[in-house]
């Protein structure tokens, strides 16, 4: 079954590296209320973890503690735990149903990296991967270092709240209303999605969906969740950790520009590359509507698809940087924010933190 | 006569109201059927010989003719069907293994008829092509698995041999031979003008077509007419025939009488010698010696060139495609059972081979469950007939598709399914120069032309209705494909979803 939707986000990034708590970015999903209908909101928000900034960061869903006990015992396999625990969470009427919702912090052993012959990303992205495939009732809705993703079924705010995000500081945050048009209301369905300290926000709907899928499970990604955003987020994973892309080549390749400007590019490298990249992954080239902030270590990129099918703005304040698909979002985090403009479409915005602020 | 006597398949109906005796079908028609009575001042006719090709019927200048199948029949029987006791009495009267052309023209599932598209409501916005930019441009070639990067970080651009195509389709392979020189003038010009592809086929290339040599791929089959180095190196690509979709496992047979003159000279055979090749290529009895090939001709030609190979679509396909997407080709062409010929064994040509469908849903599986998509692009042909079979192929996941039939249709061919006799009386499958300058190539390659801009509009239009604005979106985008009345195990042969799910 796939599900379709439209969606709200919003994203704020300090570039001096400054810690913000959660407040902002929830309130940022207010008045884009009418853009969710309580099926699912989250956020993640970078930087939050400073105490435990060398270790991954699991965010799991349980669904009974025998399930939980054995993950437990599977992740101490390959894994040092250097803590698990409950994420802390507040009772509240709008948000019910919760799963048994963990964290843990984890880092490979180095023994089983050396015997597998793989690096540590790769080894934790297919431990996520193999644990949400083949673990019934677990899942890995966040894996990145110094990160964490937070998400439930229910209107972005009110999930904020209940995640208590006003106790967490961070230096980018991004967050995520959905309006699926057809969902069972599934936790994991909730975005942002994740894999390792890549996070999407989604608004859109692609049509590419099912060429992409096909193309990107052939590397060893599974997409369980037939999301959109699930497969965005495994394909820049593919491009930028796996293929060495840089963030704007990798943008090249999902909004790829139209032959026609690639032939009309003056610069003959630039040129060459944009028709290398076409010409070689065709197959990730994402069409039909879309606007995604994808979060990282140490910046964001905001993006929209070649047509700019669907809203985006962009605004500007001293150090922070604001991404929303309405002017409106912006206001709330900012009410003086400047440089209000919408990105054109397949033209990345990309904001990183400012040589070692952070 | 008495027992050897088969009733005519057609009849002859001339409306003596309207015929003026003007002996136009008289001249036009080389099976000589109609003929004058001087005696009775009337047209009269032999519809014994007649093939139905329509070609007196389309130039009678008063509308005097039709041609009709003939009702005196045979009893009815569904068991013992009148073409089968037929092919009987033509055996028992001659001995022989019955020759027929073109595709096979029996009621066996066409899965493109039982598939359908998808397109966006509400939640996903179509695209209007006549204001969007729509996107057709594929490029066929093994794809490099890694980015590399010189010393100063910048990406090093260097691709294998690609085929660039302004849409997804080129004009599959036909010799010249089994069709005439204004046939394949027709089909180089048209893909010149269209910026696609046409194929030699097996019998060399003429020299006066080498100048089309950047839209032509040049075919190297068994018999290895016409085969060399300049050859290899005149066209864009290369193609080594395996097989073909009308007669799997069987090599080709060219009648002396259609060896003569320049098809002689093209071919590098004799005048008036059968131009028999083998079913095997002699020096291919493994997938390691095809590698050895594909690298020979790549040698050859210094790797700049893209190598296709052909083959027919047989029941195990997805594990033959395995092996040829590691052999170092770039392209795998599939021939479906249904695909064209000029002359084939008609038990074979019926009854032989599976449907291009089912094998390119089990290639293109296999290919990525093996991680090598990325090694080959694909090429499906064997009776794509339509812009909707090009887009549901492409949505099966064909990089672009092979036309013969459709592409001989636009130039005249009514489909009377009797090529091997080379009497066409459209110009086509012939080498009689009387009926050869019946086709002629500016207007041949102009109605060419004309399809493909016309199904290359249809099919902006069909992928503008799905949301998607660039043909490699749709490729392999099986989610954007239903089925109708299609059983549990074809919809997971074909790897989509029935309509209503
Ligand atoms: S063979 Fe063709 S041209 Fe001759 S009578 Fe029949 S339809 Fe007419
Ligand atoms: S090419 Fe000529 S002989 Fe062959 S089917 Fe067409 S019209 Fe008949």
């Amino acid at each position: 079954m796939r599900i379709p939707s439209g969606c709200a986000i919003a994203a704020v990034i300090s570039r001096t590296g400054r810690r913000m708590t959660g407040g902002a970015i929830m309130e940022a999903m207010k008045p884009m209320h009418d853009r969710s209908n309580g099926l699912g909101g989250g956020f993640a928000g970078y930087g939050i973890y400073p105490d435990y900034k060398d270790f991954y960061a699991f965010h799991m869903f349980f669904d009974c503690r025998d399930t939980r006990k054995k993950c437990e015992a599977f992740l101490k396999e390959s894994f040092e735990v250097v803590k698990g625990e409950l994420i802390p969470t507040r009772k509240m009427p709008e948000i019910t149903d919760e799963p048994i919702i963990w964290r843990y912090f984890v880092t490979p052993l180095r023994s089983v990296l050396a015997d597998l012959q793989l690096d540590e990303k790769e080894f934790v992205a297919r431990t996520v991967m193999k644990i949400n495939v083949e673990m019934n009732g677990a899942y890995v809705f966040s894996s990145g270092k110094n990160m964490g993703t937070f998400k439930a079924v229910g209107f972005p705010e009110d999930v904020g709240v209940f995640y208590r995000l006003d106790e967490y500081e961070g230096y980018s945050w991004t967050a995520h209303g959905r309006y699926p048009t057809n969902t069972p209301g599934w936790w994991g369905g909730a975005h942002p999605f994740t894999l390792l300290d890549y996070s999407v926000v989604h608004n859109g709907e692609i049509s590419s969906y099912d060429a992409n899928r096909r193309y990107i499970e052939m590397f060893g990604y599974k997409c369980t969740l037939q999301t959109d955003t699930e497969v965005i987020t495994y394909i820049l994973d593919y491009l930028i950790r796996r293929q060495g892309l840089t963030l704007t080549e990798a943008a090249s390749v999902i909004a790829a520009p139209f032959w026609s400007t690639i032939e009309n590019t003056t610069n003959s490298y630039e040129k060459e590359k944009l028709r290398y990249l076409r010409t070689v992954f065709p197959s990730l080239l994402i069409t039909g509507p879309f606007s995604i902030v994808l979060g990282f270590d140490g910046g964001l990129m905001a993006l929209n698809d070649r047509l700019k099918l669907r809203s985006m703005v962009v605004g500007e304040k001293d150090d922070r940087v604001f991404i929303a698909s309405e002017e409106a979002a912006i206001r709330v985090m900012e009410p003086d924010a400047e440089k209000i403009w919408a990105p054109s479409g397949g033209e990345p915005v990309i904001v990183t933190l400012k040589e070692g602020a952070f | 006569m008495g027992v050897e006597f088969i009733y005519p398949e057609f009849e002859v109906v001339r409306n003596y109201d309207r015929c003026i005796a003007c002996r136009v079908c008289e001249r036009q028609c080389a099976n000589e059927v109609h003929f004058y009575s001087e005696e009775r001042g009337v047209m009269i006719s032999d519809e014994a010989k007649c093939v139905d090709c329509q070609r007196c019927v389309s130039l009678c200048p008063t509308r005097a003719l039709k041609i009709v199948k003939s009702d005196s029949t045979l009893r009815e029987n569904a068991n013992w069907q009148n073409d089968t006791i037929k092919e009987i009495y033509k055996q028992a009267n001659s001995g022989g293994v019955l020759l027929s052309s073109m595709g096979n023209p029996k009621p066996l599932p066409v899965y493109w008829d039982k598939i359908l598209i998808n397109a966006s409501q509400v939640t996903n916005p179509p695209i209007d092509p006549l204001r969007e930019p729509m996107e057709t441009q594929v490029f066929l070639g093994k794809k490099p698995s890694r980015i590399e990067r010189g010393k100063d970080g910048k990406i090093k651009c260097e691709l294998p041999p690609q085929i660039a195509l302004s849409l997804p389709v080129m004009f599959s392979a036909m010799s010249y031979g089994s069709i005439s020189y204004n046939a394949h003038a027709s089909l180089a010009r048209a893909a010149t003008e269209l910026g696609i592809l046409y194929n030699t086929g097996e019998g060399g290339l003429h020299e006066d077509f080498y100048k089309y040599g950047k839209n032509t791929v040049v075919q190297v089959a068994s018999g290895r007419f016409g085969v060399h180095e300049d050859y290899l190196n005149a066209g864009a690509a290369i193609e080594i025939k395996m097989g073909q979709g009308a007669k799997p496992g069987i090599g080709g047979h060219l009648p002396g009488a259609k060896i003569v003159g320049d098809v002689s000279r093209t071919r590098m055979i004799p005048e008036r010698s059968d131009a028999i090749s083998p079913a095997p290529h002699h020096d291919i009895y493994s997938i390691e010696d095809l590698r050895q090939l594909v690298f020979s001709l790549k040698e050859a030609t210094q790797y700049k060139k893209p190598v296709i190979v052909k083959v027919a679509a047989v029941h195990n396909i997805a594990a033959i495609a395995s092996g040829i997407a590691r052999s170092g080709a770039d392209v795998i062409a599939i021939d479906g059972f249904r695909g064209g010929t000029g002359a084939a064994p008609t038990r074979i040509r019926d009854n032989v081979g599976i449907p291009v469908e089912l094998a390119l849903a089990a290639v293109d599986k296999r290919l990525r469950d093996e991680g090598i998509r990325g090694n080959v692009s694909l090429v499906v042909g064997g009776s794509i007939r339509s812009a909707a079979d090009v887009i549901k192929a492409v949505a099966l996941g064909a990089d672009a598709c092979y036309v013969a039939t459709a592409a001989l249709l636009a130039l005249g061919c009514h489909l009377c399914r009797t090529c091997q006799s080379g009497k066409c009386n459209w110009g086509i499958a012939t080498q009689r120069p009387d009926l050869v300058k019946r086709l002629n190539p500016d207007i041949g390659s102009a109605r060419l032309v004309n399809l493909m801009t016309a199904w290359r509009h249809e099919i902006m239009e069909i992928m503008g209705g799905m949301g998607i604005n660039s043909i490699e979106a749709l490729r392999g985008n099986r989610l954007m494909l239903r089925g109708v009345g299609l059983n549990e195990k074809e919809l997971e042969i074909l790897g989509i979803s029935h309509a209503g799910e």
